[in-house]
């Protein structure tokens, strides 16, 4: 037992030893792991002496990975908090330097056979939020949905410590209101597409990246008098959609030539061309 | 028998114990062991289950909250609550329904196969039933949501078609294999002379089956049934998906709701280590395990309370 213990560790060091590469850790954020992945395979190809180790587990677990000195790059959906910044400088004072990696919409969609063509933001947190009374579709201006059986609102919804789910809830409820239960709680945004798809009833929301065209992403206004606003390249840029946020990579105290190198990278247009690919925003010029 | 006797038959033993050949001794050695490892396993994981929950056990749990409320809300920016009784009946309710279906089906397709059909369709039968176990949960899952789900909504013409019959359904289909399997296994287990005998008698093949081989293969039909009931209480990925994940008491198997496992495997990736959200999934795990504890014991208790 022992023995086969001390095999693995020798096995670990002797990974980790390897000195022709160097290794960055990355972690954080799900809703930017498809990104960060994309971008550290196209980096092996720029600098190959430099493997980026991209995990995901949620923006709260990278940032608490960073102040922990654990990884060297934290993505996060969020901006990082005031008690964190001071944690990490209460530490190990080290002070957490803030990069903009690209922009996020989050698209709230319906299915094709819905009529609605947009929502205000008073709307979603009546059928999404807690007291909130709008059950039917007809409780939404009078709509009616063909193939809906009982013209019932279907609530697609993340898991509650996703990243996504609490920014929705923030950017539609405020920070003092909770997201009705009862809704369903997928765990992914491929699933919420993919069940919208198929429920002529529901609504959903995601990132714009996952959105095809089996299913009809809403225009959303601020209120009954704002413009209702289509999530788009453009409006996700300029910050005219109102479901729209930053993405944010983060590392702490000076960084190292190689965390220093890459992070530049991200910023570059080779690699915002990938950004689009995997479905975000770039982040807009400073 | 005189005492001297009895000593030197005593000593002849021992003589032979002794010299049992070392070979021997290490089979034993390694079967004790793995006789052993399993005890000691289970004992390591109520250990941890317990040690990762207790925190939470100690502080933060109130026991009418965590079993009485339906409101399971960890993240919640008003107050935080963990009530799980809408995930317990969640996960009752579909467990029973989808047994409802598979041992029915398993053990009359447990029957067919043994006894019915030819030795050659036997084997096609086993083959094909056995690539169903093959098929990963997360593949389920989607099927459950592409498949199901709009046949649900248009046949039974309901607003949604991820609920408690769609998870059913797929449990149903998913522990099938193994009921199958474990049931036709204790189907030829009854010797031949029993089938023989019967035959003898004049009894035509369904009074064999139902007179004869029930009766005969009882425990291990049960116990089939049995780890069918495991299978789908311990399913997380699959049911995640075509239950709908959604909390609240299903009033009708049309309706949506959620389990205990698949909440534990949606939120414990994103809840950070240590915190009261990850102690607080952990006491799940620790409700999911007494669970499965008493269903195996009174399943042993049954099987022995028949015996005797």
């Amino acid at each position: 037992m022992r023995n086969i213990f001390y095999l693995v560790m020798m096995m670990m060091i002797g990974c980790s030893n390897d000195d022709r590469m160097l290794i960055v850790q990355n972690k954080g954020s799900d809703t930017l792991v498809n990104l960060a992945q994309a971008w550290a395979e196209e980096y092996k190809k720029v600098n190959p002496e430099v493997a980026i180790a991209v995990s995901g587990g949620g923006s709260g677990t990278g940032i608490a990975a960073l102040i922990n000195g654990t990884v060297d790059i934290a993505n996060s959906s969020r901006a990082i908090k005031d008690e964190e910044r001071a944690e990490a400088m209460k530490n190990n004072n080290k002070v957490i330097n803030e990069f903009v990696v690209g922009m996020d919409a989050l698209a709230v969609f319906v299915h094709p056979k819905n009529p609605l063509d947009g929502l205000t933001l008073e709307e979603i947190a009546c059928i999404y939020g807690e007291g909130g009374k709008c059950v039917y579709w007809h409780d939404i201006r009078g709509t009616k949905v063909s193939g809906c059986h009982e013209n019932k609102i279907i609530r697609v919804s993340r898991q509650s410590n996703s990243g996504t789910y609490q920014y929705f809830r923030e950017a539609t409820l405020g920070k003092k209101r909770d997201l009705k239960l009862g809704s369903m709680d997928l765990n992914g945004s491929r699933e919420s597409i993919d069940l919208v798809e198929k429920t002529p009833c529901a609504v959903g929301y995601s990132g714009m990246g996952y959105l095809n065209k089996h299913v009809k992403a809403l225009c959303i206004s601020k209120n009954d008098n704002a413009e209702c606003i289509k999530p788009t390249l453009q409006t996700a840029t300029d910050k005219s959609y109102p479901i729209s946020r930053e993405l944010y990579m983060y590392t702490a105290g000076t960084p190292s030539d190689q965390v220093k190198a890459y992070m530049e990278w991200t910023q570059s247009d080779a690699a915002k061309v990938i950004t689009i690919k995997a479905g975000y925003v770039p982040a807009p010029k400073k | 028998m005189s005492n001297s006797t009895t000593s030197q038959a005593f000593l002849e033993w021992r003589q032979k114990k002794t010299t049992k050949p070392t070979s021997e001794k290490v089979i034993e050695f390694i079967i004790k062991g793995a006789g052993f490892s399993s005890i000691i396993l289970i004992a390591a994981i109520l250990i941890f289950i317990l040690k990762e929950s207790l925190p939470f056990l100690l502080s933060k749990f109130d026991f009418k909250e965590f079993f009485m409320s339906t409101e399971w809300y960890p993240a919640s920016v008003v107050k935080i609550r963990y009530g799980i009784l809408a995930l317990l009946v969640g996960t009752v309710l579909v467990t029973v329904i989808s047994m409802l279906i598979a041992v029915p089906l398993g053990l009359a397709c447990a029957f067919y196969i043994s006894e019915f059909c030819s030795p050659r369709m036997r084997e096609i039968y086993k083959i094909l039933i056995e690539f169903l176990a093959a098929i990963p949960s997360v593949v389920w899952g989607f099927i459950a949501i592409m498949m199901i789900n709009p046949l649900i909504i248009n046949t039974f013409n309901v607003p949604i078609g991820l609920n408690i019959l769609n998870a059913s359904i797929i449990l149903a289909l998913m522990s099938l294999p193994l009921i199958v399997s474990v049931g036709e296994d204790a189907l030829r287990a009854v010797p031949e002379t029993y089938r023989e005998a019967a035959e003898g008698l004049g009894a035509t093949k369904w009074e064999i089956a139902i007179r004869v081989l029930l009766p005969a293969a009882k425990n291990g039909l049960m116990a089939a049934a049995l780890l069918g009931v495991g299978r789908a209480l311990g399913e997380t990925m699959a049911v995640l998906m075509a239950t709908g994940h959604s909390i609240q008491i299903p009033q009708s198997i049309f309706e949506p709701g959620r389990t205990l496992t698949a909440t534990i495997a949606a939120e414990l990736g994103e809840s950070p280590k240590g915190g009261e959200h990850y102690q607080a999934l952990f006491a799940i795990g620790l409700v999911l395990f007494i669970l499965s504890f008493a269903v195996n014991l009174s399943a042993d208790y049954l099987i022995r309370g028949r015996r005797k």
